[in-house]
């Protein structure tokens, strides 16, 4: 925390000091289900040990190229039609979103320019895991290209360990047709130019992009992912869990911004991961339904109260059995962290015993892991 | 069903109307064709009068009749066709469109053609069908800045309320907009309104609440998801959020459609359970009958999770038989409950 809050101060030298405190009290004030509900409820549960690595990511691009409207809906739970009306950012936003990474919005309109002496470029680019460029697809994206390949080179030389990802953004905008040969055009374009400078084997990635649907999340999941260090491991862990209680699929999802920071290494399909994301949704819109503060009962038996306090302290679970078979289970594995499996198995309810206790194997051992990350 | 045969259907005819462009097809998909919101600006303008006959609770049968709104079919609306359409109506859904300049109470020299249209709409079915229920809508608040939405709604009540006559005193007036549950609590309250024999299923779900000991117990329409009633313990009443009906209803239904999209299948009945466990409650979401869902709020453990799973399950016979009697003739059913 020391570290960053150093680098804020020196990035508002020819800022305005606004915004980054409000934001970063707001991304903490939000609790796991709903955000509504203060702290009604609280994980027993520790939180994840990314204290020590915290990934940092840098979002930037030109000016209306929609990075605002990006981190809005993906972290702060707007609705996409909403985003018209948010207004241009004016400084450097620094957000702590998902507790676990720095997260900075960088409007590059020209105003900033991020190598110059002004700016302590060191303590901002050294740590820094990965940079989201945004390009504005259905805009003129010759000047944006240029801009993002630019600065590649700059920063390539200083901090080699950087990676790249483009988010081809709008493309929800650009019809079927198009589509297509815009992506391919502007990645052929970006690869060429950064081949010209020198760079044979860029990291950057390319990603397609629109709030309007899951894209943008699925966009943000592989991002992050390239930033958690122990990805492997959980990776290798959740295959084991989808293994052994015949999961179709498995998740580690981030409850407040439905990113995923892993999953088995099946080939991902985008529609289970918009179900589970739906599935979120509807488990923290029903908890900030009914997890209001009850008034206590006085007719419990001092023994009834142990149990009482048991109940209490039970870890958020969810499961919903579609007619066709399909189950989707939800477990909380921490504060902000939940565990999803999609399962095509018949017998699903009754086998749940067992994937309850498989589960909790399994979250041992992951809790385990992120205490030594 | 062998009942189904004795079923005594009710029929009621829902008229759908409104300036061309106020959003009353938009909602008519959303509520009974599963449309999402972000999908209907697809729709094309209905020409003329489209007919859509929606099965409610297996025994309602509404006759939606979603009415063109350009001017000249509402031209012939109340001159040519004024029986045919106008006649034997059981419920007149108005839609405004807050956003439209027509829509002032006739000063500073703006046109109130709005209130006009509406105004004579009112007095054909006045002429034709003087019981019918009137419920407006003034439809899209979305775009209204929150600051003033209060404001808005207070004067185009006024102003509809001005413009009703005979209808004025029983007219019920909702602020909806697709993007949000506004459109599930008017929808919910006009579907409330029809339905027969609600008092017998009150009675079924307050059983179950007592046996399961829930805080609260909700019925829904199985296609619709919207509130058919609603059962609370003492407990369950102090809950502070007063809207959570109709954001249930939005958030079921959302769920449902997405899982629609995951199984590739348009069957209506997505899932058969819905299930969260938390510290603080329980929560199930059951089918019950072929019609309804049951949702069931209850304190927290997994003994009573278990235990409220089965009672459900019990339930649903029970209520089963409250369907198809109800459909039938009601008093005989008193004559059985009363045994």
């Amino acid at each position: 925390m020391d570290l960053s809050s150093k680098v804020t101060s020196e990035l508002s030298l020819d800022e305005q000091q606004a915004s980054e405190s409000s934001t970063a009290s707001l991304a903490e004030s939000q609790s796991i289900l709903g955000g509504t509900n203060g702290d009604v409820r609280q994980s027993l549960l520790p939180p994840m040990g990314f204290g020590k690595h915290k990934p940092k990511m840098l979002l930037m691009g030109l000016k209306r190229s929609g990075k605002s409207s990006i981190s809005n809906v993906v972290f702060h739970k707007m609705a996409p039609h909403e985003t018209l009306f948010l207004e241009a950012t004016t400084a450097i936003q620094k957000q702590n979103v998902m507790k676990f990474m720095d997260f900075q919005i960088w409007d590059l309109p020209g105003q900033i320019d991020y190598l110059s002496s002004s700016l302590d470029s060191n303590s901002v680019f050294s740590d820094v895991g990965g940079i989201v460029w945004v390009i504005d697809a259905q805009d003129n994206y010759l000047e944006p290209i240029s801009r993002f390949t630019s600065a590649v080179v700059a920063l390539t030389e200083l901090y080699p360990s950087i990676r790249y990802s483009v988010f081809i953004h709008k493309t929800d905008s650009i019809t079927e047709d198009y589509r297509e040969d815009t992506i391919r055009d502007v990645m052929q374009k970006i690869s060429d130019e950064l081949f010209d400078e020198g760079l044979e084997n860029p990291p950057v990635s390319y990603f397609p992009t629109s709030i309007y649907d899951h894209t943008i999340f699925e966009a943000f999941s592989k991002v992050i992912q390239g930033l958690v260090p122990q990805l492997p491991t959980y990776e290798t862990l959740l295959d084991t869990v989808a293994a052994s209680c015949r999961f179709q699929k498995v998740y580690i999802f981030e409850v407040t911004s439905k990113v995923y920071i892993a999953s088995d290494t099946k080939p991902s399909d985008l529609s289970s991961y918009e179900l589970c994301s739906d599935f979120i949704n509807a488990i923290m819109d029903m908890y900030g339904l009914y997890s209001w503060d009850r008034p206590k009962t006085s007719s419990i038996s001092p023994m009834d109260d142990e149990r009482h306090q048991d109940v209490g302290a039970q870890t958020v679970e969810a499961m919903v059995c579609s007619a066709r078979g399909n189950t989707v289970y939800l477990r909380e594995l921490n504060a902000f962290l939940v565990f999803i499996g999609v399962s095509k198995e018949p017998n699903f309810q009754k086998e749940k015993a067992m994937v309850d206790y498989n589960i909790q194997m399994f979250q041992n051992t992951l809790l385990r892991v992120l205490d030594r990350g | 069903m062998e009942t189904s045969k004795k079923v005594k259907q009710q029929k009621k005819k829902v008229l759908l109307m409104g300036k061309s462009g106020a959003g009353k097809s938009s909602m008519r998909s959303i509520i009974f064709s599963n449309h999402v919101a972000k999908d209907v600006r697809r729709l094309g303008a209905t020409i003329d009068v489209d007919k859509k006959r929606v099965k409610f609770l297996g025994n309602l049968l509404l006759d939606i009749w979603d009415c063109g709104g350009q001017d000249a079919f509402t031209e012939s609306y109340l001159t040519s066709q004024k029986s045919y359409v106008f006649g034997d109506v059981g419920v007149l859904i108005y839609v405004f469109d807050v956003e439209s300049s027509d829509f002032t109470d006739g000063a500073r020299g703006h046109s109130d053609r709005d209130l006009q249209t509406y105004g004579s709409i009112i007095a054909a079915l006045d002429e034709y069908s003087p019981n019918a229920r009137i419920f407006t809508l003034v439809h899209k608040m979305d775009l209204v800045a929150n600051e003033y939405r209060n404001e808005v709604i207070r004067s185009k009540t006024a102003a509809i309320t001005a413009r009703s006559g005979r209808f004025a005193r029983r007219i019920g007036t909702y602020a909806t907009s697709i993007w949000d549950e506004t459109l599930y609590r008017a929808w919910g309250s006009i579907v409330n309104s029809l339905i027969p024999n609600l008092d017998i299923v009150e009675e079924g779900l307050k059983d179950l609440q007592r046996v399961t000991e829930a805080e609260e117990v909700v019925l829904f329409e199985q296609n619709t998801f919207l509130t058919v009633t609603r059962v609370s313990s003492e407990i369950g009443d102090e809950n502070p959020r007063g809207d959570r009906y109709e954001r249930l209803s939005n958030i079921i239904k959302t769920f449902k459609n997405s899982l629609s999209g995951y199984t590739e299948s348009n069957s209506s009945h997505q899932f058969d359970s819905f299930t969260i466990k938390t510290g603080i409650f329980n929560l199930i979401i059951n089918r019950l009958t072929y019609n309804t869902y049951v949702l069931v709020v209850f304190p927290p453990g997994e003994a009573e999770l278990q235990c409220a799973r089965l009672n459900i399950l019990s339930a649903k016979d029970e209520f089963a038989r409250i369907e198809s009697v109800a459909e039938g003739a009601d008093d005989d059913f008193r004559n059985l409950r009363g045994k």
